[in-house]
């Protein structure tokens, strides 16, 4: 057994769990997290992903002891309020799901493409950069739309404040 | 997932170490193929040692042409170097377009070479730029580091710390990836130096990444994306599967090497 000790969502939390124990399954079983999904469990679909000290990357292909010490934020942390969030705006906003098992993991991405790339967004760099997270009800059309959409007005709101 | 133990080193030596001390046991570095491999029960070691955290193994430095990565430098970072993209920007452009954003903010280019897939992009650059492996013990040609499909010459225990190359005066990077899994069908990096030109193919053939002779010399001659029409690349050599057969790849590797050469420019 090991020590797992993590920031998520702000709030540090220690807990117990095996070494083969994968980051995804800690989050949900022992946080009680449920936002984030598994899909694959093949490291393809991206129903998994969270940000790590960060940056975007699939929780079911992370060890919790990897993860030990790391920053964590879920989909229940993305908005501190309790308005949604832009991403979860714009994925309401222009249908950007159908089922929603996969959005969990378009909205984490969806987050940080738009924090990487600072607003310069185009629409081949959003299809390009969605090739980890597989939806298979809406075709993505509406996804890439919401993501662009929340692009925008994250833009614009970051304009305001300079 | 087999059980298995975890250690965390915090340097090279201590790393090394570790793993000396656990015969079945496996240095983890980014996990984007070991994890995924031990779900499912295609790896069991009994031991994990950590690389990610061990500073010297992070990071890219440039001086003046020379350039060294270390070994747990994740792909996002290659790709957006600033400084590596201005001397030789086919490898930046080679390590973005590695799987998907989530597996180049975890995989690394130590975990790539060391694992040798015959699919795998870093692998073509190494050799097509005759870089330089640098491990805990010695430094290795590319030529001599890559030997078959999933092989290299690393020895037991023995650990990659870093890459180091000379950026050429030219260098690009097509593949043509398998639709699905987004590894290389074929995948052709060229570069340019003064002594001579380098043609180093990924994802086609049978036994793993290899150099071509034949588009070396006649890209040597001219230098350009017609000069390799006229090479033979032998379907023979190349790998069938599921995805596609020896003639395909054959085809592929001619088409990407002119289009390596293009993106060259
Ligand atoms: C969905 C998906 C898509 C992918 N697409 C591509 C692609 O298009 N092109 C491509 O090239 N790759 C692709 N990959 C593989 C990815 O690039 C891996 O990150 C990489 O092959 C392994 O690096 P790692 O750091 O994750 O290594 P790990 O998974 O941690 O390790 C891999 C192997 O190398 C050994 N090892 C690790 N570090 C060292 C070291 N420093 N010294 C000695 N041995 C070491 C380990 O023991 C293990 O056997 C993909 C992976 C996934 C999951």
């Amino acid at each position: 057994m090991a020590k797992v000790t993590l920031t998520v969502n702000g709030r540090t939390v220690s807990g117990e769990c095996e070494e083969r124990t994968l980051l995804v399954h800690f989050i949900r079983d022992k946080l009680g997290l449920t936002g984030t999904h598994v899909g694959c469990d093949t490291t393809q679909c991206g129903a998994c992903v969270i940000h790590m000290d960060g940056k975007s990357v699939k929780s079911c292909s992370i060890l919790a002891v990897q993860a030990s010490g790391s920053s964590v934020t879920t989909i229940e942390g993305l908005s501190s309020q309790r308005e949604l969030h832009p991403v979860q705006a714009a994925f309401k906003e222009h249908h950007g799901l159908q089922c929603g098992f996969c959005t969990p993991g378009m909205v984490m991405t969806a987050v940080d493409m738009i924090n990487r790339h600072g607003g310069k967004l185009d629409e081949a760099t959003v299809r390009h950069e969605l090739e980890g997270n597989i939806c298979r009800c809406t075709g993505y059309h509406n996804i890439v739309k919401a993501v662009l959409s929340a692009n925008a007005e994250m833009q614009a709101g970051r304009q305001a404040a300079e | 997932m087999y059980a298995t133990g975890y250690h965390r080193a915090s340097s090279v030596e201590e790393a090394v170490k570790l793993k000396g001390q656990h015969d079945e046991g496996r240095y983890l570095s980014g996990g984007m193929t070991l994890i995924a491999t031990m779900k499912q029960r295609l790896a069991a070691p009994t031991d994990l040692v950590d690389l990610r955290h061990i500073a010297d193994l992070h990071g890219i430095s440039v001086d003046g042409r020379n350039v060294r990565i270390g070994a747990a430098t994740p792909h996002a970072e290659v790709a957006g170097s600033s400084a590596l993209r201005a001397i030789c920007p086919a490898i930046c452009d080679l390590a973005g377009k590695i799987g998907d954003p989530h597996v180049r903010h975890m995989g690394t280019i130590g975990g790539s070479i060391a694992n040798n897939d015959p699919a795998a992009d870093y692998p073509a650059a190494m050799l097509g730029l005759g870089a330089t492996i640098i491990t805990d013990r010695r430094w290795l040609s590319a030529d001599d580091f890559f030997a078959g499909l999933f092989e290299t010459a690393l020895e037991e225990g023995e650990m990659v710390t870093g890459v180091t190359f000379e950026a050429p005066e030219k260098a690009g990077y097509a593949k043509f990836a398998n639709p699905a899994s987004r590894y290389a069908l074929a995948g052709v990096f060229v570069a340019r130096r003064a002594d001579g030109v380098r043609v180093a193919v990924a994802g086609a053939g049978a036994d793993g990444v290899f150099r071509h002779s034949g588009m070396e010399e006649a890209l040597a001659a001219s230098w350009s994306p017609d000069a390799v029409a006229g090479a033979a690349v032998d379907a023979r050599d190349m790998l069938t599967d599921m995805h596609a057969n020896g003639e395909y790849r054959a085809n592929l590797v001619k088409v990407m090497a002119k289009r390596a050469v293009i993106a060259a420019g």
